[in-house]
């Protein structure tokens, strides 16, 4: 819609001046965040390195010799995480999507249900999630049910996905209450079902706005399948801790924190990114 | 001629505030009924118990000779029956025109996607809307967003056509194309309902116009008649008031 840009253009000497001008405020704030930055963190690191017990600290935390030693058996755990946390992020996608349903709904025939979906989502997102995965992994065994494993890699994933449904189902039910109305009695008005509407018209809106939420759940189910170590289940943080406690050297949980990290600081960023496009289409929308 | 639609003495109330108050309608076969009045006096309202969006509170609504105001009737089947196009068009912002259009067709009447996206791109292409069938609403004019919106709901070839202040939200020289559709739908014979600003628009479409206020129709009659020769005072100074305006 917007013209073309004439070829044979060139800016005006005032243009040009304020090029300069603009140019010589960002070199200065350029300076000033430099500056900045130098003394911050070279304070913090003059602390650190001439802190009496800098040294021993060196030695029980930074060891590199033993830290690769004890890599191979941090990652073999982290695959545990891993795997913990995509098999229960599955479930807990399932489960909370029909939690959030039922919550919403209004048929008659689902009253209980929908009591039901209230009393657990409120049960399991007001319970410290280490309690359940205790609860649930001692308690479970304990009833001698026939049947249910006992296994603790299965009964800490069930734990963690029991809390981190309700958590999710909050968020999706979140999305299908901010759409408009007006979506809904569109569809409703074209002779389409109170089913229908919600499966292609409201779901499909309200999931696409809750994607930033969901990955930051996402890379906090990451971080709590580390709790799952208590019922004794190998994975990185258990593995860094018997290395730990096998010599006195606390470098495996450093280790351990590494690997974490490179994997969550990516997801992070991508799920920054992924709020901020978010945004900017909302503000486009209400410029319309 | 038969009655598409037959309203008696509906009444019908939001907290305390009565919005329709003992109203009566009869709507022929072909025909467009233009409903005229200031804002709040009960047009979209009325427009939205039809649809059965809104319960009323007493009275009767039949469409083709059954109650639609009976509880016990199937709701989805009623609007099957009925198109309705909102004042901010209301077009599913992740499907594209051609998929607001299909939707219902392929889910209510039950048609194969080829047969739904034939009719409908006939229906795009006669509106001059065939280039847009695979964008996004968003990329569209609000002109062309109600265009579609109006093809949405004829594409399900209702009994009635009900239109809710279709241009209200529009820039001005983008409702005459949104108009002229709705001129065409006219001469194919659809039979319609329609609360609108737009006097002399009226006066082009319509068979009967009412003038409410309060909840009720104070005049009806000719497009002639009722904007041209109005004899309530109530009336005569609603049209003064959008003369003045410039809307007439």
């Amino acid at each position: 819609m917007s013209e073309r840009i004439n070829s044979a253009w060139s800016p005006s000497s005032r243009e040009i001046e304020r090029r300069r001008a603009r140019k010589s405020i960002s070199r200065r704030q350029a300076t000033i965040a430099a500056v900045s930055s130098t003394l911050v963190l070279g304070t913090l690191l003059v602390v650190l390195l001439t802190s009496p017990g800098w040294e021993v600290v060196k030695k029980t935390f930074f060891d590199v010799g033993y830290g690769r030693e004890v890599f191979p058996t941090v990652i073999a755990g982290l695959w545990i995480n891993l795997q913990l946390t995509f098999i229960g992020g599955f479930c807990i996608g399932v489960i909370a999507l029909g939690l959030a349903l039922l919550r919403t709904t209004k048929s008659p025939a689902l009253t209980p249900f929908r009591f039901l979906a209230t009393a657990y989502v409120d049960i399991f997102r007001g319970a410290p999630l280490i309690l359940i995965i205790l609860l649930v992994g001692f308690g479970v065994p304990a009833l001698r049910l026939h049947g249910i494993s006992s296994n603790v890699i299965f009964l800490g994933t069930v734990a963690v996905v029991l809390t981190y449904s309700a958590y999710v189902a909050e968020v999706i039910r979140s999305g299908i209450l901010s759409i408009h109305p007006s979506q809904r009695a569109a569809a409703r008005s074209l002779g389409l079902t109170s089913g229908q509407t919600m499966r292609y018209v409201v779901l499909p809106q309200a999931i696409r706005r809750v994607v930033p939420p969901l990955l930051n759940d996402f890379v906090s189910l990451l971080k709590d399948t580390g709790l799952v170590s208590i019922l004794g289940v190998t994975d990185a943080v258990r593995a860094a801790q018997i290395n730990a406690s096998r010599t006195f050297n606390y470098t495996p949980y450093v280790v351990a924190a590494i690997l974490f990290l490179l994997i969550t600081i990516p997801m992070t960023r991508y799920t920054d990114r992924a709020i901020r496009q978010r945004t900017n289409a909302q503000s486009a929308e209400g410029a319309i | 001629m038969t009655n598409v639609l037959e309203i008696s003495n509906i009444r019908k109330s939001f907290d305390n505030e009565l919005v329709l108050n003992n109203l009566s309608l009869s709507v022929p076969e072909h025909t467009a009924t233009v409903l005229i009045g200031a804002s709040g006096s009960g047009k979209s309202t009325l427009l939205r118990c039809i649809n059965l969006l809104e319960s009323i509170d007493d009275g009767q609504i039949f469409l083709d000779g059954d109650e639609i105001s009976d509880p016990l009737i199937n709701v989805d089947d009623v609007r099957r029956k009925l198109g309705m196009v909102f004042q901010s068009f209301n077009l599913f912002p992740h499907k594209t025109v051609l998929e607001n259009i299909t939707l219902a067709p392929m889910k209510v009447q039950g048609k194969n996607k080829d047969e739904a996206s034939t009719a409908a791109l006939a229906l795009l292409k006669r509106f001059d809307l065939a280039d847009k069938a695979d964008q996004y609403p968003d990329r569209l004019s609000g002109g062309q967003q109600q265009r579609v919106a109006i093809i949405r709901s004829v594409a399900l070839n209702p009994r009635l056509l009900l239109l809710d202040e279709i241009t209200s939200a529009l820039d001005p020289v983008l409702v005459n194309e949104v108009l002229s559709i709705v001129r065409d739908l006219k001469s194919d014979g659809m039979t319609m309902v329609l609360a609108t600003h737009e006097m002399g628009f009226a006066t082009q479409v319509a068979d009967e116009v009412c003038f409410l206020e309060s909840g009720n129709i104070l005049e009806r009659g000719t497009a002639a008649q009722v904007l041209h020769d109005p004899q309530n005072p109530k009336t005569q100074e609603f049209l003064k008031r959008v003369h003045q305006a410039g809307r007439l």
